[in-house]
């Protein structure tokens, strides 16, 4: 069963999003995603200050199997990547929600924030 | 739900995750496909490999038709239970299969190919033999495990009876050895020495219990893909096909163009490429910047043509993007890949990246 922490938000695309103090973003894949990918060998980030828009493939995750895009879940602006997984990417696997995220965000619209899935909803689109 | 072979229950035991390979059920991982590269490389691990098709090749002229039916000649087989790698080519010249033939006897040879390709061998190697007084029939009594790494063969022997056990000692490579229904194979498909066993079906879970024991870790397909790749061994269906000669597809080792008159399938394609000139080779790339090789991206060497990339992937061992591509003979030790739009420079290799653990690019 994936770890699916219910203090978080979501995309169905298995993007995880957590709304920080500051009023900004921080962004990584789901446990269920890392499940799914296997072993993780490579990723990656965006470029930071770039400003993107909901669903732009912004950075890329590949695992043993094969890569796959990683999506914006919101529009904004990259503000930080973890570079720490350029050199461990299989930080992704380990600690899909702590350690291995991937980028943070300054969000354009605080509202798009409500689009996201809450964790049950998640839940209910992984399971189906 | 796909067929199971005799190790499927010890799978599942294991924690092995399923996926469908060519309508079996097999072991993708049984949880981290790199830590289960790593233990072939440093010491021992073991892949049921029994979706794969064993054919008997028996009768008056069973040495006849396999030196119409193959590249290779199995007149270089003089010793029983030695092995030879092959290409089983149409009549144009491509690759139908890639096969080991194994000699028992003049009038017994035991061949073991692809499981991905078992129909189509099956009616090639049947419609082949109907000028030959031969009986083609294949072998579905045993399960194959392969014990790969630098500790295989001491673990694996751990495994076996004492008679199995004196019968393997001195076994060389690329021979194997008959005792007590099991078939003992020095061959593998990693790059690091071990065996590739055959034995009856029913003695297939105590068999693995046994390796277990002896401290050989189970490895799924994704390891062997990683493994093999490294060893710079081809994929059929990936790296060649059949619209691919051998001598397209760094198999053109496996050729025995002497005797000059032995007219095998094949031969006189092969003979025309090469006057005419064969146009590309199968290479090693090995990534200089940043991502992961993976199969059909496109190969750019510059001032000469494009190619194609047909295997790629992180290497555990070197970690570096490795692959195989397809490029324009006259391609030189640098080309540039195409990854997500992107062109990123690799190096041209011999495509032979891992060997008995040490790196070779």
């Amino acid at each position: 069963m994936s770890n699916v922490p219910s203090d978080l938000k979501y995309i169905a695309s298995h993007e995880w999003v957590r709304e920080e103090d500051d009023g900004t973003v921080t962004i990584g894949i789901t446990d269920h995603a890392q499940e799914l990918l296997g072993d993780v060998v490579y990723v990656e980030l965006p470029e930071l200050e770039s400003e993107v828009a909901v669903d732009d493939e912004i950075a890329v995750v590949e695992s043993v199997k094969a890569a796959s895009d990683i999506f914006a879940p919101i529009s904004g602006t990259i503000i930080a990547v973890n570079e720490a997984l350029e050199d461990a990417p299989e930080t992704v696997n380990s600690s899909a929600y702590d350690d291995g995220w991937m980028f943070k965000m300054k969000p354009a619209e605080l509202a798009e924030l409500d689009n996201l899935l809450d964790s049950e909803a998640y839940l209910a689109e992984i399971n189906e | 739900m796909g067929k199971k072979t005799p190790f499927y229950d010890c799978h599942l035991r294991a924690g092995g995750k399923i996926v469908d390979f060519g309508g079996w059920d097999m072991p993708l991982n049984y949880g981290s496909q790199i830590e289960e590269h790593h233990t072939v490389r440093q010491d021992a691990g073991m892949f049921d490999v029994s979706h794969m098709t064993i054919v008997e090749v028996t009768g008056a002229e069973a040495k006849a038709y396999l030196q119409c039916l193959l590249a290779n000649d199995v007149d270089k087989l003089k010793t029983k239970g030695k092995a030879l790698y092959s290409g089983m080519l149409n009549q144009d010249g491509g690759v139908i299969d890639d096969l080991i033939v194994y000699y028992l006897s003049d009038n017994h040879y035991r061949v073991v190919v692809n499981a991905s390709t078992r129909e189509k061998d099956l009616d090639w190697m049947a419609l082949q033999a109907r000028p030959f007084q031969v009986a083609v029939a294949e072998n579905n009594d045993y399960a194959m495990i392969a014990v790969q790494g630098p500790n295989a063969i001491a673990k694996a022997n751990q495994a076996m009876s004492e008679a199995q056990q004196s019968a393997v000692e001195g076994l060389g490579v690329f021979s194997a050895v008959d005792c007590e229904q099991f078939f003992i194979a020095r061959t593998g498909y990693t790059g690091e020495d071990g065996y590739e066993i055959m034995l009856p079906s029913t003695q297939a879970e105590p068999f693995w219990n046994s390796l277990l024991e002896a401290g050989v870790i189970p490895c799924g397909l994704g390891a062997r893909d990683t493994l093999r790749l490294e060893a710079g061994m081809n994929l059929y269906g990936n790296d060649m096909d059949e619209t691919v000669s051998p001598l397209e597809a760094n198999m053109g080792w496996t050729i025995a163009w002497e005797p000059q008159d032995r007219a095998f399938i094949g031969r006189q394609a092969l003979t025309t490429e090469k006057e005419s000139g064969v146009t590309s080779k199968l290479v090693g790339l090995v990534l200089q910047g940043k991502g992961v090789i993976r199969a059909h991206m496109k190969v750019v060497v510059e001032g000469v043509g494009e190619g194609e990339t047909t295997s790629g992937t992180m290497s555990p061992t070197l970690k570096q993007s490795i692959g195989l591509a397809r490029v324009p003979k006259a391609t030189g030790d640098s080309v540039m890949l195409e990854i997500r739009g992107k062109l990123v420079p690799a190096r041209v290799v011999k495509p032979c990246f891992v060997r008995k653990g040490e790196a070779l690019v």
